[in-house]
């Protein structure tokens, strides 16, 4: 379908000014109806020149869309005509005090403080309902954030999530670059999704410099996410047995996520992956005698990753505590937005690896699982499909690694007035990174959405007439990032 | 039932022997702490220059060499590939810990403290320490490391040491993140919460100094500025064999006069 949007491909970097502004209602016409045609909002923020500036996936058609508006001081809400636009409008009011007209509830995102302060949390009365409230510190090793329960007795009627704990100032931090810090910035805006942000990143600056990195280097890149994906996969599988009291599995899954670590620290030095993808491809090369360590030792894991999950899964005790518990509707995880594993466990068809292929992802069929109950138990199920084909990737990639140099030069320096956007799918699903360079070709606005961004809704709203109890198994099935939505 | 016997016997025993036994395997481009070499070449701040955090400073007589800040350093190596002359190196050590900020400056004639055992923190928690951990603004790298160290393959149990969920239980605070200003408040009203005597753990470059984030506004520049540390774990992260280790001489449960580990 034509669309008022300019149409690119993932990891496109262009001329600002071919950007056309489009009137408001036109605009908001075009991005109501491609997300009703199945586009999915990656990202909406505010440009420099004070304009609205749209992301969206367009996976049916494999594209995405960009467009931009003018708004002024304040613009008709798009919340009531498409939700998922909910969160971004309120982040683009909180930070630059742009009014959307009608949203149904514009309260803070990242000012958690504000919020208890002046106790805007929604209120249920009645007999016998009463407040729980939990956080910021937990009762785990977890980042901080603020859950609000209102409970009749057991029963959790509603759920708010108050984050912004985290708030480091990093998007703020990233103007004006790149630099020396940023790509150490990209790794640490949520340290589990290290390779993916900072691939994210790479692929940005490559592609507003049209540089195109050696097949050696994306293959590299490729193995490094699907280890991030099985290392943070297979450890919360082990997490959510705790959750529920099944020792064995927690035990096995926790060292085997520290074996997968290991093998990421085997690629660079160091178990996040910190240091290893950079614009321009990778700083580190794989020996032979490496890819045949790695082969050796990720076939051990992979046996006992796969008699641990079994185990968990063949236990009937655990998966009375799973089914049906904590359930995101496929219709609602559509209407929110929901992305990655959460969003597939609800039926949702969208891997930016397969529908907005990048890198080696362009030629790898990649299986994708999908469930629809949208319970724990279809979130630890399609986290269990995507652990058997992370292997089976790396595997493939590891036989078939491309000869050759693992990086080119690229300056830091970039051409100015252009905008970027590249998206790549990190193991809690999509992350999108949009970026523009002022008249000295230095970032005058870098926006990065985490899948976080997108999901904690989905968690408030799977905690709906859920025992309160059975919130943290619900929060570890979605196990979202604090930080990474903080910023 | 059988089934999870006969998974049990598969898994096999996976507790390490360290520090009975040998450390595990560090990857080979691990990057532990840093030897430095005096006699910069004149004028040369090529390592400056390319140190993202600001961790290195030259002297006024450079002929000491640099002085590495590893409060700050977060372990890139950028300033080892930068020196002409390799004067900087990192190498396998792992033992990175300090009892004091002072102690985190490193240069040609200042290593790390060969020792961190803090005497009282011995004599009252070398037998059993609870800690409550706080993410005050960390990137959950810090804490999936601290994390590991309850999986069996580290069993940090076996040694007394537990993570608990309050900090009414807790003898002490192992802290994660530059602490932002939202959670200043929070951090201080968890160790106020905290019976005396007690004790705080800052792990990561961020919980160290503010790290990469040092001077954000958004935050405090690590846990120091809000409440007294007590022993510092450098890093980004820190490997967990660093925090294990640290926090094992700290309480005195392996020998600190024993000499550091072979370093390259």
């Amino acid at each position: 379908m034509p669309s008022l949007f300019r149409s690119i491909s993932n990891g496109s970097g262009f001329p600002l000014q071919e950007l056309q502004t489009l009137p408001f209602e036109g605009w908001k016409k075009a991005l109501c109806s491609a997300v009703e045609a199945g586009a999915h909002l990656s990202s909406l923020s505010l440009l420099p020149n004070q304009k609205l500036l749209a992301v969206l996936s367009d996976s049916p058609n494999h594209r995405v869309l960009v467009g931009v508006t003018e708004v002024g001081k304040s613009y008709p809400s798009l919340v009531p005509d498409c939700p998922q636009t909910q969160l971004f409008e309120r982040e683009i009011f909180e930070q630059y005090g742009i009014e959307p007209i009608g949203h149904p509830w514009l309260k803070p995102v990242r000012s958690p403080l504000e919020m208890a302060n002046a106790d805007q949390f929604y209120k249920v009365e009645g007999e016998e309902v009463h407040e729980v409230a939990v956080g910021p510190v937990h009762a785990g090793v977890i980042e901080p954030g603020h859950f609000r329960f209102q409970c009749h007795g057991e029963t959790v009627l509603h759920l708010e999530i108050a984050l912004g704990y985290q708030h480091r100032g990093i998007e703020e931090a990233l103007k004006h670059g790149p630099d020396l810090r940023t790509p150490h910035y990209m790794e640490t805006l949520a340290g589990d999704s290290s390779i993916a942000h900072a691939t994210a990143y790479s692929r940005l600056i490559e592609s507003m410099k049209q540089a195109e990195i050696p097949p050696r280097a994306e293959a590299i890149r490729a193995i490094a996410a699907e280890l991030e994906r099985l290392a943070n996969h297979v450890g919360d599988l082990g997490a959510l047995s705790g959750d529920v009291g099944f020792l064995p599995t927690m035990s096995y899954c926790g060292r085997l996520r520290g074996d997968l670590l290991n093998l990421t620290a085997l690629l660079c030095g160091n178990r996040f992956g910190r240091g290893l993808v950079r614009p321009g491809g990778v700083r580190f090369n794989l020996s032979s005698d490496k890819i045949q360590t790695i082969k050796t030792r990720l076939n051990a894991v992979e046996t006992d990753v796969h008699s641990a999950i079994k185990l968990l899964f063949n236990t009937p005790s655990v998966l009375a505590r799973f089914e049906d518990t904590g359930i995101v509707s496929p219709s609602t995880a559509k209407q929110i937005g929901m992305v990655g594993p959460a969003a597939r466990a609800s039926g949702m068809d969208y891997d930016v690896r397969r529908h907005l292929g990048y890198g080696v992802y362009n030629d790898l069929k990649i299986q994708l699982p999908r469930e629809t109950r949208g319970d724990c138990l279809a979130r630890a199920q399609v986290r269990s499909h995507e652990i058997a084909e992370s292997f089976r990737i790396i595997q493939q990639l590891l036989d078939e690694l491309p000869e050759g140099a693992i990086s080119i030069d690229l300056p830091n320096q970039l051409e100015p007035n252009l905008i970027g956007v590249a998206l790549v799918e990190g193991w809690r699903g999509e992350i999108c990174h949009v970026a523009s360079t002022d008249a000295q070709g230095r970032f005058s606005h870098y926006k990065v959405i985490d899948p976080s961004f997108h999901n904690w809704f989905g968690l408030a709203l799977a905690l709906r007439n859920e025992e309160i109890s059975d919130f943290p198994l619900c929060n570890k099935s979605f196990n979202l990032s604090y930080c990474g939505h903080d910023l | 039932m059988f089934d999870i016997l006969r998974e049990r016997i598969k898994q096999k025993h996976r507790t390490m022997d360290w520090p009975d036994g040998p450390p595990p395997e560090l990857p080979p481009d691990f990057a532990g702490v840093p030897t430095i070499q005096p006699h910069c070449p004149d004028g040369c701040t090529a390592c400056v220059q390319a140190c993202p955090v600001q961790a290195l400073e030259i002297p006024k007589t450079p002929d000491m060499g640099v002085r590495l800040d590893l409060a700050k350093c977060i372990f890139c190596r950028a300033c080892e590939t930068a020196c002409p002359e390799h004067k900087i190196r990192f190498g396998k050590e792992f033992k990175t810990a300090s009892l004091s900020r002072e102690g985190l400056l490193v240069s040609a004639e200042k290593t790390l403290p060969r020792s961190v055992l803090l005497e009282q923190a011995n004599k009252l928690f070398g037998r059993s320490l609870k800690l409550r951990q706080v993410s005050a603004g960390g990137c959950n790298a810090c804490e999936a490391d601290i994390n590991v160290l309850g999986t069996l393959a580290w069993d940090m149990g076996r040694f007394g040491i537990q993570l608990v969920a309050s900090p009414r239980h807790a003898d002490g605070l192992i802290v994660t993140g530059p602490v932002t200003q939202n959670m200043k408040e929070a951090l201080k009203q968890t160790y106020a919460a905290i019976p005396d005597p007690k004790i705080v753990i800052a792990v990561g470059a961020c919980a160290c100094s503010g790290g990469l984030f040092a001077n954000h506004s958004e935050q405090c520049n690590g846990v120091d500025s809000i409440i007294p540390v007590d022993l510092y774990v450098p890093g980004c992260p820190p490997h967990p064999l660093s925090i294990l280790d640290a926090l094992l001489r700290f309480v005195g449960r392996i020998d600190n006069s024993r000499l550091l580990s072979i370093g390259e």
